[in-house]
């Protein structure tokens, strides 16, 4: 853990100043990041903040066991940085986005490509040109005389959104299989810099439309952080409801989804329809079905007044008894079964060193949930029991959902009877100039985590968005090697990754 | 075996007797069409404009919305101190023309009209659309989806969502249509026979939504292919698109609907 004294110690959800973070040279920072994940931490973001002398990097490690956060910092003044992928693999898509996003060298990185197709972070040169389209240039490529290449989209089959697979085959098998993204590429965290701003709710609740409440969240414990205020008891438990809803919306739909895929009808049209009635739930609580306008800084939009929570109660129960239903009916048939075992395999040293995160993490055997490990708002007070599974098959990401939905409901119930009284909503102030704070929020595709640089007026000079997808893409990719191309839309369906949350 | 049997009928039959029945309740706090009082504002007073995050709201020469740039945050609605914005219930928004989502006191929103003659005997019973999702968060898109759920069941009006665009009678398009998408989306509708219709759904699909003036985004589906049904909403109530797609078939007339 020699690495590891290396990094200043902190919490997620506390702001600390910027000149406390140690500073170290730019490759001890990096053989730090390599030793402290050695010893059990992980990254849970790596990224450049823009400075008049270059650029600064920042790595924010999670400490799992210890519930908390490990910050140290780097100038880089030339064009290149040293990689450290080929001994920490969890660091190659950090890398990747890094030169990309400042128009750095990752110098000996094994596979350095475009994450995003998307012009430098700060201002580029006039004239400079666009950045080639994603899914262009050079892909990786095996050659022999049997081999063949299937490229896929961006355009898809379902209502989907946009991303370039490139499958190298020797028959059905699938010898490799590489991910190009950035078409969903807006610009979010370019344009979060100088917020907090009017956009900035609109940008983290779309940040990854399907996860609204998780990233919103996110943001707003960040910028309470930053405040020096936290959510009143009852605005941070209305929050927890919501993205235990958000959760229970979007199992149920994946759940519902892998039915399909497996050509398992009854469960894959309930589930639609289930699916839908979460959303209605969320929709009762602030009149959107993706909890838009819920999550405020200091708190809830909306208020839960007695009726209404009895409605919420009333319509959880029936929902999840529905959902019950529909979902048992996957474990008891065999034609479902045999195609979910042993499909898509993980296993869990893959899984931990491609610094997998949520359901897909857990699904290999690795017990990381950040309610229990970090927990903020409503999950300090009630405890939250972690769902695993030892297979890392496309059944083990199926399981481990279904058995977080019934989680989900005890919280739920325990939450909604022990709601604290007092306000939802208090005025949050001024950020606290030259400081950073790290948010960590356990959404339903995993670990979401912001982390905000200020200013010396207390304006974001860098916000940084790590969606649970930025991780777990190598995931799928892994599960993919070795297996079946027709295996493929299963073993997208058990990842369910979001394209806009890892593009922004 | 029994299980699923039984499962069946505990799930039950669900799919909305709408539009021949009334639509599914929507519920209290869901913010449709807004209402304006220009007479409640004050002179001068800019509140609403000054935390509308996507310059959605003029003033002059009276408080007017446009439908296409608004995040139904009802931001504007809570700033007013008199209160001049209300949020109402009415979940019809679609129109036609993009000109037509400019809402005030005195232009009440132009719903939707039927398509003309020769394409609604084209489309009128049979219309496949393919989806593009351009730049967009995945609400809309997911709330597309839901659409062909067995709850709104598209497929009874003929409606049903097809994997090629070569099977497609036209797009449904989602997001503010990132400049990384655009020649995704233009090649998408070039390969759909004509003649075709697009369907904008969004904010971010009508104006960019969020991401209004973003220079890695286009501004919607306008800037790239023809429009021929706006649906606001960030993300629009499935209630909202499906009304606008009957109304583009020309069938909620037929269901006895007055507009």
């Amino acid at each position: 853990m020699s690495g590891a004294d290396r990094f200043l110690r902190t919490t997620a959800g506390v702001a600390v100043a910027r000149r406390e973070i140690p500073a170290l040279p730019v490759a001890e920072l990096a053989d730090a990041v390599v030793t402290a994940c050695d010893g059990g931490l992980r990254v849970a973001a790596w990224f450049g903040v823009p400075r008049p002398s270059g650029v600064e990097l920042v790595a924010v490690l999670a400490d799992d066991a210890r519930a908390g956060i490990a910050l140290a910092r780097a100038t880089l003044t030339g064009p290149a940085f040293p990689s450290r992928a080929a001994a920490c693999p969890q660091l190659h898509l950090f890398e990747r986005e890094l030169a990309e996003q400042f128009g750095l060298v990752a110098e000996g990185h094994p596979a350095p490509a475009p994450v995003r197709s998307q012009p430098p972070l700060v201002a580029p040169a006039a004239g400079a040109p666009a950045p080639a389209l994603p899914g262009t240039g050079e892909l990786y490529r095996v050659e022999g005389q049997e081999v063949h290449e299937v490229g896929v989209g961006p355009v898809h089959a379902g209502v989907i959104e946009p991303g370039h697979f490139r499958f190298q085959c020797h028959g059905e098998q699938v010898f490799h299989l590489e991910i190009r993204l950035g078409y969903q590429h807006r610009g979010v965290e370019r344009a979060l810099i100088g917020g907090p701003d009017r956009r900035t709710i609109h940008y983290l609740e779309t940040s990854a439309g399907d996860t609204t409440i998780g990233h919103a969240t996110a943001g707003c414990e960040l910028i309470e952080a930053l405040a020096g205020t936290a959510a009143p008891p009852r605005g941070a438990a209305l929050r927890a409801i919501a993205l235990e809803l958000e959760r229970l919306a979007n199992h149920t739909g994946d759940l519902g989804a892998l039915a399909g895929d497996v050509g398992y009808l009854p469960t894959a049209s309930f589930c639609g329809r289930i699916r839908g009635d979460f959303l209605n739930l969320s929709a009762e609580l602030c009149g959107s079905r993706f909890g838009r306008g819920l999550v405020r800084p200091g708190g809830s939009g909306f208020d839960l007044e007695p009726a209404r929570r009895e409605r919420l109660r009333a319509g959880l129960d029936r929902t999840f008894t529905d959902a019950r239903s529909a979902i048992e009916l996957l474990w008891e048939s065999s034609s479902v079964m045999e195609r979910f075992e042993t499909t898509g395999v993980v296993p869990r040293e893959d899984a931990l060193a491609l610094g997998l995160v949520g359901p897909a993490a857990r699904a290999s055997g690795v017990d990381r949930d950040l309610r229990r490990d970090h927990p903020g708002g409503a999950y300090r007070d009630q405890s939250m029991a972690v769902a695993t599974a030892a297979s890392g098959d496309v059944h083990a990401r199926a399981r481990v959902r279904w058995l977080e939905m019934e989680h989900s409901l005890a919280f739920l119930h325990a939450t909604l009877a022990a709601l604290p009284e007092g306000e939802v909503r208090v005025p949050v102030g001024r950020l606290a100039p030259e400081s950073l704070a790290v948010s960590l929020v356990e959404g339903w595709r995993g670990e979401i985590c912001h982390v905000a640089l200020t200013d010396r007026a207390g304006r974001f000079a860098r916000y940084k968005i790590v969606d649970p997808s930025f991780h777990n893409w190598s995931g799928l990719a892994r599960a993919l090697r070795g297996g079946q191309i027709s295996d493929f839309p299963l073993c997208n369906k058990s990842f369910n990754l979001s394209y806009c949350g890892h593009d922004l | 075996m029994i299980r699923l049997l039984r499962a069946r009928l505990h799930q039950g039959h669900r799919t909305f007797a709408y539009p021949d029945g009334p639509p599914p309740p929507l519920p209290d706090r869901f913010r449709g069409r807004p209402l304006l009082a220009p007479e409640r504002c004050r002179d001068g007073c800019r509140d609403c404009v000054e935390v509308c995050p996507t310059e959605a709201i003029s003033l002059s020469p009276a408080i007017a919305i446009d439908l296409g740039r608004c995040l139904f945050c009802a931001e504007c609605a809570a700033a007013c101190p008199e209160g001049a914005i209300t949020w109402g219930g009415d979940h019809r928004l679609a129109v036609r023309r993009r000109e037509e989502l400019q809402v005030s006191a005195e232009r009440e929103l132009a719903l939707a009209t039927a398509l003309d003659e020769r394409l609604r005997r084209l489309f009128g019973r049979s219309l496949k659309l393919r989806q593009v999702s351009a730049g967009g968060c995945n609400a809309c898109e997911a709330d597309v989806n839901v659409l062909s759920t067995l709850a709104w069941d598209i497929g009874r009006f003929g409606i049903r969502i097809v994997a090629s665009p070569r099977h497609a009678d036209g797009l449904i398009v989602t997001g503010p249509v990132s400049e990384n998408m655009r020649l995704a989306l233009r090649k998408t509708y070039d390969a759909v026979a004509p003649p075709k219709i697009v369907i904008a759904i969004g904010a971010c699909a009508i104006a960019g939504g969020p991401y209004l003036g973003h220079p890695e985004v286009a501004g919607g589906a306008g800037a790239v292919v023809p429009v021929d049904l706006w649906v606001p909403g960030c993300p629009p109530h499935p209630l909202t698109m499906l009304d606008g797609m009957l109304r583009l078939l020309g069938r909620l007339e037929s269901a006895g609907e007055s507009r």
